[in-house]
């Protein structure tokens, strides 16, 4: 069975929506990845996976004791905050030192266990969220753009991390990225999201969608993307030859 | 022993130190200064009411410091910031409760003792309110420690571990509204940020633990109390005041002592 399933999804905030009619699976060992310009509902999705914001249509279904490993865009930590990794890995429940050691091993950096969070470097405090998300094995990781403001050699060290952590514990994982070279090499299944899905399938085929070239430009293969765009555009499929890619 | 007013000024005061500590280290690190300040503001209008019926002033300003943080926790964010909202009520609140104890006829109303606090002349049943919503409020907190802290760091995380944010930020909102209405005669409206925040931001520096942190804030704010006490009975200066200075001076004090130390490295 699908790990999530959702169907028809519509989200509003005030008025505005940033959702509609999005419809996705994700099975279990499969890496997914959503590209999409700012503003394109990618973070709303996630949100309402994991029960942050309520569907005004639609259904999202989780399986049956579904175990979520979820790894947040950054911490609101302020200077104030006194508190260790050690700590703050023991934030949920029945956790004890022991387990939070091995999580802490498993993304690679369990030298921090003693540091206070306020002192940490942008990849190690993304390592240590993900080694958070780990505790409990979850089936499935849902990372939310996990290495903005990591530079280029430390987010490919970090998606390498998660490769070889799905192909140690299998679980399968569901993440934002703007990366797009990393994304495209590691992932199962890209969706270019826009407010709806505008196309998806394996990394090569989204490439070669023309939604996906109008939303992130051809030229390096979409590497360069700028994000300049109508949010409410409509795919010209008139005078493109490919019009098979879903809508 | 409680007939003494000095000594129901120490009680009073170490039980609102108590009960600042730990809020005021969420305020800190929520960074909801503001928001401390303008509910206390707000409480002036549950004054003003209180007097109006004829009611002890704890129940008018427990309401309307909790109607505030309630209406901004939920209004926000739609169309206006929380800043702009909070500073919208908090000013109109206390403006309208000022006009309404002037409308107030025949009683001679002393406005300065809630603006300022008068913790010389708290009674016995002020006392057990006192440590009544003292008790309640640690309580709270205590209790929902874990995941309030969780929801302090990222929204989404506590959500994803299966709690609701907006709760925890509910349970908040009523801690602050009981210490502020509690608060209102000891330390007055204008004084009750201060003694949410210049403890907790002292107790940073003496900290590496958000449970000792809060420890240390409360012991920050026992020192200012006791010492705030004693120096406005000796120097004959009002002891709300007073008791702020003291925190403020320990706040200097453990600041040069930290960057000292840094120095020395």
């Amino acid at each position: 069975m699908n790990l999530v399933t959702i169907e028809g999804l519509t989200v509003t905030y005030g008025g505005v929506t940033a959702l509609k009619n999005v419809s996705l699976d994700v099975n279990a060992a499969e890496v997914v990845t959503i590209v999409g310009p700012n503003g394109s509902g990618k973070t709303s999705l996630l949100k309402a996976i994991i029960g942050a914001v309520t569907p005004l249509e639609g259904s999202v279904k989780t399986k049956q004791g579904l175990k979520i490993g979820y790894v947040p865009q950054r911490l609101n930590l302020d200077p104030t905050l006194p508190i260790s990794v050690g700590k703050f890995m023991r934030l949920s429940n029945k956790i004890n030192k022991k387990s939070c050691l091995f999580a802490l091993e498993k993304a690679g950096v369990p030298e921090l266990i003693a540091k206070q969070m306020s002192e940490l470097s942008g990849g190690q405090l993304q390592r240590v969220l993900l080694a958070r998300a780990l505790l409990g094995d979850p089936d499935i990781l849902i990372l939310d753009e996990a290495t903005q403001g990591l530079d280029q050699p430390g987010s490919a060290e970090f998606y390498r991390q998660i490769e070889k952590l799905r192909q140690e514990t299998g679980c399968a994982v569901l993440m934002i990225s703007h990366d797009l070279h990393v994304v495209m090499s590691t992932s199962d299944r890209v969706i270019c999201l826009n407010g709806h899905i505008c196309c998806s399938g394996a990394p090569e085929t989204v490439v070669a969608a023309p939604e996906y070239q109008e939303l992130f430009g051809t030229e390096t293969n979409g590497a360069l993307a700028l994000y300049r765009h109508s949010h409410d555009h409509k795919h010209d499929h008139s005078s493109s030859e490919n019009t098979e890619a879903v809508n | 022993m409680l007939d003494d007013f000095m000594t129901r000024a120490f009680i009073a005061g170490l039980g609102l130190a108590l009960v600042c500590a730990p809020l005021g280290c969420f305020v800190v690190w929520r960074r909801m200064a503001y928001f401390g300040d303008a509910t206390a503001h707000a409480a002036m209008l549950g004054v003003a009411l209180s007097l109006a019926v004829q009611t002890d002033v704890f129940y008018g300003a427990l309401i309307f410091a909790i109607i505030m943080a309630w209406a901004t926790t939920q209004l926000s964010g739609r169309n206006y910031a929380m800043d702009t909202l909070l500073g919208v009520f908090a000013h109109s609140f206390l403006a309208l409760g000022l006009v309404i104890v002037s409308f107030l006829s025949g009683v001679r109303i002393d406005l300065m003792a809630y603006l300022f606090g008068d913790i010389l002349a708290v009674s016995v049943s002020d006392l057990s309110i006192i440590w009544t919503g003292t008790l309640i409020v640690m309580g709270l907190v205590a209790w929902r420690w874990k995941p309030l802290f969780l929801s302090t760091l990222n929204e989404e995380l506590s959500y994803a571990s299966g709690y609701n944010p907006k709760r925890e930020q509910l349970f908040l909102t009523i801690a602050l509204g009981i210490t502020v209405a509690v608060s209102i005669k000891v330390v007055g409206v204008l004084l009750i940020t201060a003694m949410l925040i210049i403890p907790a931001a002292a107790a940073r520096n003496l900290a590496r633990d958000p449970e000792l942190m809060v420890f240390a804030a409360g012991l920050v704010s026992c020192i200012s109390v006791i010492a705030g006490l004693r120096s406005s009975y000796i120097f004959d200066t009002p002891p709300g005041p007073t008791i702020v200075c003291v925190a403020l001076f320990i706040f200097i004090v453990l600041n040069i002592f930290k960057t000292l130390r840094r120095l020395a490295r």
